[in-house]
């Protein structure tokens, strides 16, 4: 099944000063986000294959999107996370379905290896509420310098039968970052933590 | 379980801000035994976590980032040497604020079951000189999971991942 986007949304956050510091190069986060039509809301399915495939379509489609944002190339990525909101007519399951099985393939793909877990979140929502959308590094879940969030907001999503499905991509650790841990020049990037 | 504190940074930059990173450990202890009285006291029982923080106005994301460590020690200790990485989330927010924490499967990151989020806040909480930290803890998978993967039951425990 393909996905029966209503409206795709795309946010670019660039932070130039932080504690009055200059935050040279700007960290950058981009978010895009696209509004479909739940194909389940108001009745309980068993097989919930249809979202997994809409779940791969929009790994690639939002994906390239967000990359596209940052205008850099696909290896320049360095964070990643994903998550959805599921309209009060469907299931959470309904947001596992597009995240979990399919959509980090073509994403990584997106975004040139990827060996870390996608981070995610995923809730039930109405119209206009907002999601953080976790962040961890691409190759190396364990790199303190870019565990963060962005958080995103459709004001007129998801409707009841809708979903909200967004990918989180950065070129950038958190401004200012100094609190220690594994640095992104250390990663060994093999075993997606470390 | 979530704490409103003092942010000992705000309203300047400090270039070394890991001493309070010390500080917070007593906190998370204390915060991760209540969290784990709450749902019922036995640590086999909990299956999922995650941790977050919210900065108020007059701090930087960065001191958000100084919850990762005690946050996550605590937790690892009270639930006897849970292996996965604990998932989190952080923002700068005024009082009220709301923030969804990541939540993963507490031996083995890749359980898709527990792949979850769990939305907090405190309606007069952060203040401008204030953080909120919080803990997540959940004691089963998604309701009706079903979309495949790694099961609770297939867990090797040994990487933190599978």
């Amino acid at each position: 099944m393909k996905a029966e986007i209503r409206k795709i949304v795309v946010v670019l956050e660039e932070t130039r000063r932080e504690m009055g510091r200059e935050v040279n190069p700007s960290t950058r986060k981009a978010v895009a986000a696209a509004v479909i039509r739940n194909p389940f809301a108001g009745a309980y399915a068993q097989d919930l294959e249809p979202l997994m495939a809409i779940g791969e379509e929009l790994g690639g489609l939002l994906g390239e999107r967000a990359v596209a944002a940052l205008g850099v190339k696909p290896a320049q990525i360095e964070s990643y996370g994903k998550a959805a909101i599921v309209g009060e007519n469907g299931e959470l399951e309904h947001a596992a379905a597009i995240l979990h099985p399919r959509l980090g393939k073509r994403l990584r793909a997106a975004v040139e290896k990827g060996a870390a877990l996608v981070p995610s979140a995923k809730k039930m929502g109405g119209l206009g509420t907002p999601i953080d959308v976790p962040l961890g590094h691409k190759d190396a879940a364990f790199v303190r310098s870019h565990f963060d969030a962005v958080e995103v907001r459709i004001p007129d999503a998801p409707r009841a039968d809708e979903i909200v499905v967004a990918v989180a991509v950065t070129d950038s650790g958190r401004p200012l970052a100094r609190v220690g841990g594994l640095q992104k020049h250390e990663i060994k990037g093999e075993d997606g933590l470390r | 379980m979530l704490a409103a504190i003092r942010n000992p940074y705000a309203g300047r930059y400090e270039p070394d801000i890991l001493p309070f990173m010390e500080a917070l450990n007593a906190l998370g202890l204390t915060m991760a035994e209540r969290l784990l009285a709450l749902l019922g006291g036995d640590p086999k029982r909990v299956e999922g976590y995650g941790k977050g923080a919210i900065v108020g106005a007059a701090g930087e994301l960065e001191h958000g980032a100084l919850w990762h460590v005690p946050g996550g020690y605590a937790m690892r200790r009270v639930l006897g040497d849970a292996k996965a990485i604990v998932p989190s989330t952080k923002k700068v927010g005024g009082p009220g604020a709301r923030l969804d924490v990541p939540v993963t499967h507490i031996n083995a990151s890749y359980v898709r079951s527990h792949f979850d989020a769990m939305e907090l806040g405190i309606p007069d909480a952060p203040r401008a000189d204030e953080l909120v930290v919080a803990l997540v803890m959940t004691t089963g998978p998604r309701i009706h999971a079903r979309v495949g993967g790694l099961k609770a039951s297939e867990i090797k425990g040994e990487d933190g991942l599978r």
